[in-house]
């Protein structure tokens, strides 16, 4: 016998079912470890789910183990890489060592067959009809159209036959789904390649031209400019929940204003290829006493004005001699047991503030205007200030994008779904029906073969049957 | 009208839908099964109306629309729905297989799960949505992952079903599997419903899952109460090993073929993986895209939905290249569900990520 050459020997490794459950296998299994350990975390964090695992005196050991094997970022490690490209070249083997005989069993013509072979089908039935196969012949070519199948006739002894074959295509179905994952994988490693993954926070009225990579947090110049002219966040009712947060997002290239959108979760903004996500959002503290309040003051007839204001402005409410001095400002106001005010959270999550009221120069009353309760704009005389926002402390968090291979890997993803659906909802039915001639009589043999779902094909042949047995009884 | 009287309705038909079914099985009257039948489209067709006015509550609370609206935001919604979809897909197999046998096996478990989520004071509260989560991805994402959850613990059942009624030996590596495998199953929803039940604040999944689960057994402060709960699953554990014969003889009572069993657990495989491929893994991805501008980043659920997606894989690799059939893929169907219900509850219980703020 003549050894195997070494070429030879590796190709029948990779087109081993064997080998991808082994990379299946590693795959999942790193993978475990990989949702166990928190990736790219600070240390001290994951020598503590260590130390809860495996108790304390191992934890530093193992942690510097799992640390050399890389797993504190694994699905960047070369060993990972690796078996992802494992599991490629397998597919690619795989495929391409099945291929030739897939494709005959594609491409081989459907002829007539022996009785002998015809009743060793697996799938096969058995009918006598009175008459001769001249006589029978339509009954039976109608009860085939009948059941959905269209057909090639043949002329033999003493009878005919019938065969058609559907779906020889859906054997490349699985063709289709594996080519697909590789398509993802193409996608993928082009978002790696030419891609950025960033982030950006902008204060209100702020201007950026550039965004920070995530894993080195160096700045990475975007082409244009963004400025967040306004943030805003939308509450649940009264609760601290938020129901939506927004960015007015203004794009300037050389100088101009090119393009403007408000985004939010869900609703992202993409200029030149570079898409901005919103992400979080925060309160600048050390910027908290220097924003701009903005009020619309309502007179008593109607007549409204809005007006900016720092902390210390006064203003007074248009055509009287009422007039407002700003105090205080809190982002997130409330109220304890002893009807004290304080401020409960990092976050403006109730901005309020505080205005002493004159008449005429003379001090008349003093109180909280929050933003959230326009209950409290109401001034006793009729007045009304309106607390419109409180600008310019916030800052806007965003994911800042670029993925020249996300289009691909959607391709794949549409891909791979017509090949799962051809692999698991078509597939390739050889159905034979031969009538030759017994005593006088029409013997109606029918075989068939099916690669899947071998059920749903025995019904439309037992109707084929059915029907003919019906046809006997009305003509009798 | 409220959805609740449509729960309660529906809760009821599964549970009169059972007794019928024993009645059908015992004395095999054509007209008992067909009342089975009808009781348990009955209560289908009540369980859906019901999650339709819940959807148009929901609808009209949240002002989003009402394909945002969908009710699967919550352990609550979701645990309903997942009845819905088992029934459903009891219902086709009924008419596919003809075969009423599994009646009696499936409309208890729905029409107990109903009665359990009313009891345990499970909240129904409507609960307002995050804004990551007010996407139209929602409804395609989480009603295919369920119906996929759905017809894998379908396959679960039946693969679990088989292998109960094809082993023999007590010592037999496969029976061992499977009797060590329910009792688990078994100890864990006792453990579960306990916690429920004693409880009985649960506000919201996420917040279920961190702070409660397991607390009053396993996970409880107080050693003799976690040594009595690890005891007693060993017992139930043992229990199930030395009486599986009964558990076959009942199945083997109920006329249903290993085959049928066999074939059921690969088709609900064959449905389920590719709704799992493309509305879990597929739309989870484009819709994790629109959010986060990525739509892979390795968190713990989305990988996990991953080792579950390997898991069927390899089922259907070994059964459709290899030709296995029987105890082997079985007992891979079992285990792809153990990896579905990781995916479903482990990761929010044990991980973090960026489906732990709630995602279901």
């Amino acid at each position: 016998m003549k050894s195997k050459s070494l070429i030879d020997r590796i190709w029948e490794l990779f087109a081993s079912v064997r080998l991808a459950i082994v990379i299946f296998a590693l795959i999942s299994l790193t993978s475990i470890i990989g949702t166990i350990i928190e990736q790219r975390a600070e240390s001290a964090k994951n020598i503590q789910v260590l130390s809860k695992l495996f108790g304390e005196n191992h934890a530093q050991g193992l942690y510097n183990v799992f640390e050399k094997l890389g797993f504190m970022d694994m699905y960047h490690s070369w060993w990972f890489i690796v078996l992802l490209v494992l599991f490629s070249v397998n597919i690619v083997i795989c495929s391409l060592d099945r291929l030739p005989r897939i494709w005959r069993l594609v491409k081989e013509p459907i002829g007539p067959l022996s009785e002998e072979t015809l009743k060793k089908f697996p799938i096969k039935r058995e009918i006598t009809l009175k008459g001769k196969p001249d006589k029978v012949k339509d009954a039976v070519t109608d009860a085939i159209k009948n059941a959905g199948f269209s057909f090639t006739e043949s002329k033999e002894d003493g009878g005919y036959q019938f065969f058609y074959q559907k779906g020889n295509y859906s054997r490349l179905g699985v063709y289709v789904t594996h080519f697909s994952i590789l398509v993802i994988f193409l996608g993928a490693i082009i978002g790696v390649l030419f891609g950025f993954k960033g982030h950006l926070s902008l204060p209100e009225g702020s201007v950026s031209d550039v965004a920070y990579s995530d894993r080195s947090n160096e700045p990475r110049p975007l082409g244009f400019k963004i400025k967040c002219d306004n943030f805003d966040v939308e509450f649940y009712g009264k609760s601290d929940m938020p129901k939506e947060y927004k960015s007015w997002l203004t794009i300037i290239k050389d100088g101009r204003e090119v393009f403007k959108k408000s985004i939010e979760v869900n609703d992202p903004l993409t200029y030149n290829g570079i898409t901005f996500y919103q992400s979080n959002y925060g309160l600048i503290s050390e910027r908290l006493g220097r924003g701009i309040l903005i009020l619309r003051l309502v007179s008593s007839d109607g007549k409204s004005s809005d007006i900016s204001l720092r902390l210390g402005d006064t203003f007074e409410i248009p055509g009287t001699s009422f007039s407002g001095k700003i105090i205080d400002f809190s982002p997130a106001l409330s109220i304890d047991e002893g009807g004290h005010a304080f401020t409960y959270s990092g976050q403006m999550n109730n901005p309020a503030v505080f205005i002493d009221f004159s008449e005429s120069g003379k001090h008349k009353y003093s109180g909280w205007i929050l933003k959230r309760y326009p209950d409290t704009w109401q001034l006793p005389e009729g007045y009304r200030v309106e607390f419109l926002d409180y600008w310019g402390v916030e800052y806007t968090g965003l994911q800042v994008r670029k993925d020249p291979g996300v289009w691909i890997v959607y391709l794949g993803c549409i891909t791979i779904s017509i090949g799962l659906f051809i692999t698991f909802f078509m597939s390739h039915r050889k159905i034979w029906v031969r009538i030759a001639e017994e005593k006088n009589n029409t013997k109606v043999l029918v075989g068939a073969t099916t690669n899947k779902n071998r059920g749903a094909l025995e019904r439309k042949i037992d109707r084929i049957i059915s029907l003919l047995g019906k046809k006997q009884e009305g003509d009798k | 009208m409220e959805s609740s009287v449509f729960f309660g309705l529906s809760t009821i038909a599964y549970i009169l839908a059972m007794i019928i079914y024993i009645i059908y099985l015992a004395f095999k009257k054509s007209q008992i099964g067909i009342t089975a039948t009808a009781v348990t489209i009955i209560g289908f067709i009540s369980q859906t109306l019901a999650i339709i006015l819940r959807w148009k509550e929901f609808a009209d609370f949240s002002q989003m629309g009402f394909l945002r609206s969908a009710p699967l935001t919550n352990l609550y919604e979701s645990l309903i729905f997942f009845v819905w979809c088992l029934i459903l897909g009891y219902l086709v197999i009924e008419f596919k297989f003809k075969n009423r046998s599994f009646g009696a096996f499936v409309t208890p478990i729905a029409g107990m799960a109903l009665a359990f989520i009313d009891l345990s004071g499970m909240s129904k509260e409507i609960q307002p949505l995050v804004p990551a989560l007010q996407s139209n991805w929602l409804l395609a994402h989480v009603m295919m992952s369920f119906i996929a959850y759905a017809a894998f613990s379908l396959s679960f059942s039946t693969g679990l079903m088989y292998l109960i009624v094809k082993t023999e030996k007590k010592n037999e590596g496969s029976y061992i599997f499977w009797s060590v495998t329910l009792g688990i199953f078994i100890a864990v929803l006792i453990a579960m419903g306990i916690d429920l039940l004693n409880f009985r604040v649960m506000v919201k999944p996420e917040e279920f899952i961190k702070s409660y689960m397991f607390k009053t057994s396993f996970l409880n402060p107080s050693p003799p109460v976690k040594i009595i709960s690890w005891v007693s699953m060993a017992i139930i554990i043992f229990v199930i090993w030395r009486y599986g014969a009964v558990l076959k003889a009942v199945i083997t009572k109920f006329n249903i073929a290993p085959d049928i069993l066999d074939e059921i657990t690969y088709k609900s495989i064959a449905i389920g993986f590719p709704i799992f491929t493309l509305g879990g893994l597929i739309f989870g991805a484009i819709w994790a895209d629109q959010a986060w501008g990525v739509y892979w980043s390795w968190d713990p659920k989305e990988t996990w939905s991953l080792i579950t997606w390997f898991f069927y894989a390899f089922y259907l690799h070994g059964r459709m290249i290899r030709g296995w059939r029987g105890k082997k893929v079985a007992i891979v169907a079992v285990l792809g569900f153990v990896a579905v219900i990781f995916t479903y509850l482990g990761v929010n219980l044990l991980l973090s990520g960026l489906h732990s703020y709630g995602e279901i």
